[in-house]
């Protein structure tokens, strides 16, 4: 590999940490991006030339550090007070003692994800600077335009710069206020990678596998039921990932999978965490769904999976988290147990919930089960209000297949 | 860093309290600020008089208008305020918390600007 192939497969796997590392080293997100990109270039320049170092993390770190105290004393010329940040920067630098074990980017996703920040900024922020997405692909996933993404991530910063919001992880007695907000943000980010909500591609694994990390350290730090269930969550769904597609890259629904390429060592992981959690009896909105996918993964078939089980699941769910998505799913599962007639009248009321109306995977499990029914007429106007809302290619292609079928019916 | 917490909370709670309940309430406000000063991130505090004292103050076109009564009308008034030295944003927060108004009404946190004439 020539030293431009490596500095950028450095940029790849280790931007982020290095980024993470800057902002607590600086103080300033800005300025830490600044250096990260200056640190990046003068890489790109020497390495070529000198080799790539042992230890590429703590060159860029060093050649960041020491760009951003550069940067600061040449403007200090024209603003004083800039002067003595960069002072006390290079002393510290001096002194090296940044000697940290917890992750920097553990760090960063609390800062983001801080209380003070309004919730779409939290999202947009971490996407942003944990997870390296660009502002379009931010735009892409949540659907607002590339310039109000970048209004929000500004004025996140400027608060977090201006209001001094701290860059650390909480005090243990503040984490349990804190982790909601984190755990959502997570959350998100997975799904984001899990089916992304737009693009071509189903999923970015990358992403998932950023969030699983992330929900990893969260564990370490906090293992309380909902970090831990959290983390079950993401493994059991990304157990499934290779069997979510077939070999074109469309989408497989969970109960025509095949469940042998379902990953055993995730789902291990998942079940045996999920089985942690059941001892100890405390549960959440996160425990509980992984409690549900945990049913899922250890059935052979959908068939063979325990409905009755998942709907009592749901039950509570429905009781610690109540949303119209958790009806909805209820009902899904009440319509694997009971039959299609049973979901369909217990989905047709909730698709009048102004939540669901735009939701295309209600419309979608309406259409299947009226499918099941032989409405056909129903099923296609259904599918079809599904494909309005959908902007990703392989749920596009899914819904237009099944919309295909029910014109020249083809029976399974 | 200067942060001021902004106290706000309805009048009309604190005129039907019971003495007791009263006394009490004060006497929290009198111990955090104690301990304010005690840990020296005291920089000022002052409670106000009711809102039905308050007057605003404009000038439009060189000319001065006033009014009577609050900037706005709404449920909970500016009742005072701390000034305080935190070191940042969630210790700020950490203090405003043991304002015993944020358990009846809202305590607003601002971080203040730091406006030097430039020499």
């Amino acid at each position: 590999m020539d030293a431009q192939a490596q500095v950028e497969a450095v940029y790849r796997h280790e931007s982020r940490r290095v980024l993470a590392t800057l902002i607590r080293l600086l103080g300033d997100i800005d300025l830490a991006e600044e250096a990260m990109h200056d640190a990046f270039r003068a890489a790109m320049e020497q390495w070529p030339q000198t080799g790539v170092p042992d230890q590429p993390r703590a060159w860029l770190v060093s050649a960041g550090r020491f760009k951003a105290i550069d940067g600061l004393r040449r403007r200090a010329r024209f603003d004083a007070s800039l002067a003595q940040i960069a002072d006390t920067l290079y002393q510290q630098a001096e002194e090296g003692a940044d000697e940290e074990l917890e992750d920097d980017r553990l760090r960063l996703v609390f800062t983001c994800c801080h209380p003070a920040l309004p919730a779409d900024a939290q999202v947009a922020l971490t996407l942003r600077e944990v997870c390296d997405l660009t502002t379009e692909e931010i735009a892409g996933a949540f659907l607002a335009t590339p310039s109000a993404i970048a209004q929000r991530i500004v004025r996140a910063k400027a608060k977090i710069r201006q209001a001094r919001i701290p860059y650390r992880v909480p005090p243990r007695e503040e984490l349990p206020g804190r982790l909601d907000a984190v755990l959502h943000v997570v959350y998100l980010v997975f799904n984001e990678g899990y089916s992304a909500s737009s693009g071509d591609s189903l999923t970015r694994k990358d992403l998932s596998g950023e969030a699983i990390r992330l929900g990893r350290l969260l564990v370490e730090l906090l293992p309380d039921p909902e970090t831990l269930g959290l983390l079950a969550l993401m493994l059991l769904h990304e157990s499934r990932r290779t069997a979510r597609t077939d070999a074109e890259g469309n989408l497989v629904l969970l109960e025509k999978q095949d469940r042998s390429r379902w990953d055993r060592a995730l789902i291990d992981e998942g079940t045996s965490l999920v089985q942690h959690i059941w001892n100890a009896r405390r549960f959440g909105p996160y425990s509980l769904q992984a409690s549900i996918a945990a049913v899922h993964a250890g059935a052979s078939s959908a068939r063979e999976t325990d409905w009755q089980q998942i709907v009592a699941i749901y039950d509570v769910l429905l009781r610690a988290d109540p949303s119209p998505v958790v009806e909805l799913n209820r009902a899904a599962a009440i319509a694997m147990r009971d039959g299609p007639a049973e979901g369909v009248a217990l989905i047709e009321p909730l698709l009048q919930h102004d939540a669901l109306q735009r939701y295309a995977p209600a419309h979608s499990a309406h259409a299947d089960l009226c499918r099941r029914l032989a409405r056909y007429e129903q099923a296609r106007r259904s599918y079809r209000r599904a494909l309005e809302l959908t902007s990703q290619a392989a749920q596009r292609r899914f819904l237009e297949q099944r919309l295909r079928e029910l014109d020249s019916p083809v029976r399974e | 860093m200067k942060y001021v917490c902004l106290i706000y909370d309805e009048e009309k709670l604190f005129d039907d309290m019971p003495k007791d309940q009263f006394d009490a309430v004060m006497g929290e406000y009198f111990a955090l600020s104690d301990a304010l000063v005690e840990s020296g991130q005291m920089v000022a505090a002052e409670a106000l008089q009711p809102v039905n004292t308050a007057t605003v103050v404009r000038v439009r076109n060189g000319r001065l208008s006033t009014t009577d009564g609050p900037y706005a009308e709404t449920k909970e008034q500016l009742g005072g305020f701390y000034l305080i030295e935190a070191k940042d944003l969630d210790e700020a927060i950490r203090i405003a918390g043991r304002i015993p108004s944020a358990r009846f009404g809202s305590v607003e946190v601002r971080p203040v600007m730091d406006c030097q004439r430039p020499d």
